[in-house]
């Protein structure tokens, strides 16, 4: 059955291993959703976050496959209820008049979100959340028309005392 | 020191004695500091065949193989050969020069992404920024190279980081390489060795596969001690050929696509596989679906991303093989194995059903006999093959050989499995026999592959290293030829290579003595000339071009194999007149 994995990997923080990365999923044919990469507690390594769409048995390669890069340190599967996960949005949402104005300012309250720019024609909305909660975001704004729109893709880490740590 | 001076003392320290090379002006930095030292470079006339033959010495020798080229199309020249190792899990060291390192990424003279190019077909790679780095990069690089799962790892090392001088006292080469992301296992878990005892002590028709992992691991006696305890007949593939015996009683020789009748029998009625070192390649397997439908699968593998990718597996282990079945013997020596009578009755009845009629007399000379008359010939001057190693190219004379030549000892029987690289055996025989002086080095090969590599002639000369060159001479691209008559409609399009050269004269030309055979009878008394010469020494086979070897069809049943019938063919071919015919029309 086609899921989709969030993934979770520390890596060397050094040049050329996004591309060791990215170069892994074209060659085996996986199919990459999103990748996060950013700097962890550890200036020399960092945390990618991965969503891949397949099947299990996709998910086990893609992991085994991960581990074999020498400058991949650790690989898990980030199984969605022990994982806290996160995603920003930045949405540019088309609201010329100040009625338009005001009912993006509600829906931004509503979801916890930040009016993070302002122009005659446009409101510029930062929001962060699970998918389920940024798509439900999108889907309201959309008939007001979205201008512009950049997504990060879900960067997560394991609930409660958990951590992801290299191997001894 | 230079940082070149300490690349030297880099790959003196790893016991490094020969490379293979070609130099140029990003290299040429290193090549200066070779001058002083006492390292001996073998100067190969072209980039891959270093590659190659670098290669070559890492799978006779089971050290890392070490290769060098400059930067830009010296690199690109690596690609193939290294691609190659990769494939084949070969331990080899490439270095390449790399423009300095201010100029990178500005389109530089000869300047390539070596780094994003090796990247993909290599187990890892480095690039150099500084020479402060070399030693540790060095160290980790020949580490990573021959532990775990074997592989090529690539060096790219700037021009200016070769020229820049350093205090090497300051940056030792360290004791232990400790890289956080590489741990790999070598020992198998124990739960899963137990359960595999037990399936293999309760199994009524046990088989195992020995992959290339087996040479790799030098895991060849235990795997012998193993299948004579249980009475497990043995089938390999075409890279674990010579990890067990061929004229043992349990051979079943090799299993797959080109594959004996009684390996791919006893495959599919097996009911415990046991596969060791082997990645169940599409060659091996046919279509998966029929494959070994009844068996229990144990999979020994040192790499995890390889048990389960391509089948199924009842009993996973990770691990060294041959700290594996250290193990494993032991644990099966506690336990009550069965009983093999009908099953033994039914290997030999398949042994003896794909035993293969060689004798032929006719002429042109059918591959198979110059199979069977190299076997004599070797027998009379070394009778086990202790210390001869044959080398294949690829296409149909790699599978003449692979098929009947009965390998009986590990690491003499080298050939490209994974990739398929037609030019690869002849260099490779050159750094077999380089890493193994006192053997027989034979190198099998088309006419078509001697081609892709046959300015190593001046190589074998120059250095006067006595190779046997065997060309199985059939004026075509026989693999291709026989795939156009089974699955094209006889239609051979562009495979003919006509009557040139002439290999006589063209070894003659090198300085290299020549001889061509056509009658079956000299066969033997041909290659005992040569291999007696102890000179370079090229053979030229004139074979029959229709001759074509049973097999399975790709992705078919192991067990319907396809006997080749003799069909006329229809060609091909266009000649010059047709090019002045179609640029007629082109204004002067
Ligand atoms: C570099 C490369 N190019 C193309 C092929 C495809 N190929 C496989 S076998 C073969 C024919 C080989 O012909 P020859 O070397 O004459 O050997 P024969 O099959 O006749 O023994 C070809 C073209 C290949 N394996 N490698």
């Amino acid at each position: 059955m086609e899921h989709k994995h969030v993934i979770s990997a520390l890596v060397l923080h050094k040049p050329g291993v996004l591309q060791r990365i990215s170069g892994l999923f074209t060659r085996r044919g996986f199919n990459i959703a999103s990748i996060t990469v950013g700097i962890t507690e550890n200036p020399e390594i960092a945390r990618m976050t991965i969503v891949v769409k397949g099947d299990d048995k996709v998910l086990e390669q893609v992991i085994k496959q991960l581990n074999k890069l020498i400058d991949v340190i650790k690989v898990s599967d980030m199984d969605e209820k022990k994982t806290v996960q996160r995603e920003l949005c930045l949405i540019k949402v088309y609201a010329p008049t100040e009625s338009a104005k005001s009912q993006v300012i509600q829906y931004t309250n509503i979801f916890r979100g930040k009016i993070v720019d302002l122009s005659a024609e446009t409101l510029t909305v930062e929001i962060t959340g699970d998918e389920d909660k940024i798509n439900a975001f999108i889907d309201l704004v959309r008939p007001l028309g979205i201008k512009e729109m950049a997504r990060t893709g879900p960067t997560a880490l394991m609930r409660g005392p958990k951590i992801l740590k290299p191997k001894k | 020191m230079k940082g070149a001076e300490a690349i030297i003392k880099a790959l003196e320290a790893e016991g490094v004695k020969i490379l293979f090379g070609y130099p140029g002006g990003a290299m040429l930095p290193f090549y200066d500091a070779l001058y002083e030292s006492d390292l001996i470079h073998i100067l190969t006339r072209h980039e891959q065949a270093a590659a190659h033959a670098a290669d070559g010495f890492a799978r006779a020798s089971g050290e890392p193989g070490v290769c060098v080229s400059t930067s830009g199309p010296g690199a690109t020249n690596l690609v193939t050969g290294i691609a190659t190792a990769y494939a084949d899990s070969s331990p080899v060291i490439a270095l390449t020069g790399q423009v300095p390192t201010h100029l990178i990424g500005n389109d530089a003279f000869q300047e390539i992404d070596a780094l994003g190019l090796f990247m993909p077909i290599t187990k890892h790679n480095f690039q150099i920024q500084k020479p402060e780095d070399i030693p540790a990069t060095f160290r980790a690089a020949f580490e990573i190279a021959t532990t775990g799962r074997p592989g090529p790892v690539h060096i790219d090392l700037p021009k200016d980081v070769q020229e820049k001088e350093f205090d090497i006292e300051k940056y030792p080469i360290p004791a232990t390489v400790d890289l956080p992301g590489y741990k790999p296992t070598t020992v198998g878990h124990p739960l899963q060795i137990k359960k595999a005892a037990k399936l293999i002590a309760e199994a009524e028709r046990p088989v195992i596969i020995a992959g290339g992992g087996v040479n790799i691991a030098n895991a060849s006696e235990e795997l012998i001690r193993l299948a004579e305890l249980a009475r497990i007949p043995v089938c390999t593939t075409l890279m674990g050929k010579g990890s067990f015996p061929e004229d043992h009683p349990l051979s079943l020789g090799m299993v797959g696509m080109h594959g004996t009748k009684a390996a791919n029998y006893c495959v599919t009625e097996s009911d415990v596989l046991i596969a060791i070192g082997c990645r169940f390649s599409d060659r091996i397997t046919g279509d998966i679906k029929a494959f070994a439908p009844y068996a229990k699968i144990i999979h020994i593998d040192i790499d995890p991303a390889e048990i389960g990718k391509n089948v199924r597996v009842d009993v996973p282990i990770v691990g060294d093989a041959k700290i594996v079945l250290r193990d494993l013997i032991a644990n099966l020596m506690r336990c009550e194995i069965k009983n093999k009578e009908s099953w033994m009755e039914r290997v030999n009845e398949l042994k003896k059903a794909s035993i293969p009629f060689m004798d032929y007399d006719d002429k042109p000379i059918k591959p198979q006999r110059i199979v069977k008359e190299l076997m004599e010939a070797l027998k009379e001057i070394d009778p086990n093959l202790k210390k001869t190693i044959i080398t294949t190219d690829v296409g149909q004379n790699q599978m003449w050989v692979a098929h009947y030549f009965k390998v009986k000892n590990p690491r003499t029987f080298l050939s490209s499995g994974g990739l398929g690289t037609m030019g690869f055996g002849f260099p490779a025989a050159i750094g077999a026999k380089v890493a193994k002086p006192n053997y027989n080095v034979i190198s099998i090969t088309g006419d078509g592959g001697f081609l892709m590599n046959s300015q190593e002639l001046a190589t074998i000369k120059e250095y006067d290293i006595p190779i046997v060159i065997c060309i199985f001479d059939n004026r075509t691209l026989g693999m291709v030829y026989q795939w156009q008559n089974l699955y094209y409609g006889k239609r051979q399009c562009e495979v003919h290579l006509g009557e040139s050269p002439d290999f006589v004269k063209l070894a003659e030309s090198y300085g290299i003595k020549g001889r061509r055979i056509t009658e079956p009878g000299e066969i033997k008394e041909a290659l005992l000339e040569a291999i007696k010469s102890n000179e370079p020494y090229l053979l030229d086979f004139v074979i029959d071009p229709a001759e074509a070897l049973s097999m399975v069809p790709p992705g078919g049943r192991l067990t319907n194999i396809i006997q080749p019938v003799r069909e006329e063919p229809k060609i091909r071919r266009a000649c010059f007149e047709d090019i002045k015919n179609v640029r007629a029309e082109v204004k002067e």
